[in-house]
């Protein structure tokens, strides 16, 4: 790859005649099919990931360094041993570290929007979500890269799940579900917000006390009255207590569906406000 | 494609779009004849760009409404998408990736299948001299190149009117050069072309037809010709062998012509403006010149031309189009 472009090209002649060429319109195409405009972008997504793959060290460094951070530092105290806490606390940190990265969905809109390649995709007579769904997908493979580096950590550590294979596979699953309907927050901020870093800053005032104030580090029956009735609504809790429950072999049909609950909620209100802005603005 | 459209491309009435106390536009009406090129030039923030991205479908006008082949920007958005394509400042590529992909994910997202999207892109690499640049990412590209890169994305279906926004902005000569062309062989296509300039050349260039946009308003529209012609016949630009004698120079002018003499910034140039009809016009001015040859004044160079659309843009704004022109350019 040189980066002495514009001597090479500069003896480029317009000619008319291949120019009138390319230009007779050819029969056109039926538009595609809403899955297969979201595919595409997906596939943006992927190629975005190939030409840059610096961006993947947040979905694979951050997670090992949660883990290995949260599990020395209250496994002791907590549960006796790093090993113990770790049965309880891997499913928990599992969903922090990928709910955390689901901000960068807003970021990377954000971005995008400002480089301008955004106004083209909404002129195309194409299924107007499909650019983000196509974004979103895209980010749902990040997701699955952190959630599987943060299992590894976890295995090499001992964590031994009691669902086995299928019921990790169960739980990651669930996460990405989630995941995927979480990022519809942050297409809304990416949409809204001026710049990455004010995306940034709101995604944090949203994500900490979420994961924080939850059943990820601690069981909440210590925590004060009030904030158990928190962490009792928090969508993050009934995560973590499906996947803790589906990856010991135990499922919990009541954290289930509140997950499910949770994920159609969050398309319904955030993909609709986010599709309101991307219309508008 | 069949069905080539009779009516005209565009037609605006009133359309009217506030950015917080701004009044991006200010009650714009436009009408552009399909099948030609249509100029909308003006300064920096006049709302060429705001009545583009109204006229794409991108920005919903406060007020007034617009049709784009007969269909409402608005209510139709859909079908004027089909037929319109952008390329623009803010409407431009992937810079992350290279330029075959950033074409087939363009022709993918138009209905191609992967083989016809992969076998069109390589035709409009071939057409548009970026075969070399094919597999290179786009920020890597050159500004001339680039913009080939954008307009290529944008013609993937042929569009019936491809909107282009200051697409030379930033260019140099040769690569300006090479996007007219581009231009000329779209419009000889069929394609309406609205392209938004504050280069007074290029729409003399280019137009065939000019809107002049100030504040958000159009405040004048007509052939380049018309335009013109609207505020004089003509204006006599003279040249001096020596700055000293400017002074009687503009005195013997000033009596031959009976109009004022402007002192251009050169200190040997001066320039007038001649009323009249056309042939009033030649007269006055051969009699100006042989008044200074009479008066011992060497003139190097003495023409009667129109005036430039930079007078005009003047004459109309009482302000100058671009004041930044050459440092930009």
């Amino acid at each position: 790859m040189t980066t002495t472009t514009s001597d090479a090209q500069s003896v480029y002649v317009p000619s008319p005649e291949t120019l009138g060429a390319v230009l007779s319109p050819g029969a056109r195409p039926p538009r595609p099919s809403a899955l297969a405009a979201s595919l595409t972008f997906g596939w943006r997504a992927m190629l975005k990931i190939k030409h840059v793959p610096e961006q993947l060290f947040d979905v694979t460094a951050f997670p090992i360094i949660m883990t290995l951070m949260f599990t020395y530092l209250f496994g002791g105290a907590l549960a006796g041993s790093p090993g113990a806490y770790l049965q309880f606390f891997l499913p928990g940190i599992m969903v922090t570290s990928v709910v955390m990265i689901t901000m960068y969905t807003g970021v990377g809109l954000n971005t995008d929007i400002e480089k301008g390649v955004f106004d083209r995709f909404r002129t195309l007579p194409v299924w107007r979500p499909s650019a983000l769904v196509g974004m979103i997908f895209g980010d749902v493979l990040r997701y699955v890269l952190a959630a599987l580096v943060i299992l590894g950590v976890g295995l090499a550590l001992g964590f031994r799940p009691g669902g086995g294979v299928g019921g990790v596979a169960a739980g990651i699953g669930l996460l990405v579900v989630f995941s995927f309907a979480f990022s519809w927050v942050w297409t809304m901020f990416g949409l809204i917000l001026r710049s990455e870093k004010s995306v940034m800053g709101v995604s944090m005032m949203v994500l900490f006390p979420l994961t924080f104030l939850s059943n990820v580090f601690v069981d909440p029956g210590t925590m004060p009255g009030w904030l158990q009735a928190f962490v009792k609504v928090n969508p993050i809790a009934h995560l973590v207590d499906a996947i803790r429950s589906v990856m010991a072999g135990t499922p919990d049909a009541t954290a289930i569906t509140w997950t499910f609950v949770w994920s159609a909620a969050f398309v319904a209100v955030f993909g609709s406000l986010t599709m309101y802005r991307y219309n508008r603005k | 494609m069949t069905d080539r459209p009779t009516g005209p491309a565009i037609e605006a009435k009133g359309l009217v779009k506030t950015f917080g106390e701004t009044r991006a536009l200010d009650g714009i009406d436009l009408r552009v004849p399909a099948g030609s090129v249509f100029g909308l030039l003006g300064p920096n923030g006049a709302g060429k760009t705001t009545a583009v991205r109204v006229l794409a479908t991108l920005t919903r006008p406060d007020a007034g409404e617009a049709r784009v082949f007969g269909h409402d920007v608005v209510r139709e958005a859909d079908a004027v998408r089909s037929r319109v394509s952008l390329t623009g400042q803010y409407a431009s590529v992937d810079e992350d990736l290279t330029g075959v992909e950033n074409l087939v994910l363009l022709g993918r997202l138009l209905g191609h299948r992967k083989a016809a999207a992969r076998a069109r892109a390589d035709e409009l690499l071939t057409a548009f001299g970026l075969t070399e640049a094919a597999d290179r990412q786009v920020k890597k590209y050159s500004g001339g190149m680039r913009r080939r890169i954008d307009i290529a994305a944008s013609i993937l279906n042929t569009p019936q009117l491809l909107f282009l926004d200051e697409p030379t902005t930033g260019l140099d000569p040769r690569s300006r050069n090479q996007v007219w062309e581009i231009v000329r062989a779209v419009v000889a296509h069929g394609t309406t072309v609205l392209l938004t300039t504050q280069y007074l050349d290029e729409a003399d260039q280019l137009a065939s037809r000019i809107a002049v946009v100030d504040h958000g308003k159009v405040i004048a529209e007509g052939t380049p010709g018309e335009l013109k012609s609207s505020i004089g016949s003509g204006t006599v630009h003279v040249r001096l062998r020596d700055a000293a004698t400017r002074p009687k120079a503009r005195e013997v002018l000033a009596l031959a012509l009976g109009t004022s003499v402007e002192l251009a910034a050169d200190p040997v140039a001066l320039s007038a403006r001649v009323e009249g009809s056309d042939f009033e016009a030649s007269t006055q001015a051969a009699r100006a010149l042989s008044e200074l040859a009479a008066a011992g004044i060497v003139v190097d160079d003495f023409s009667l031309g129109q005036p430039s659309l930079d007078e005009v843009f003047l004459a109309l704004t009482d302000h100058p189009a671009t004041p930044e022109k050459e440092a930009v350019r």
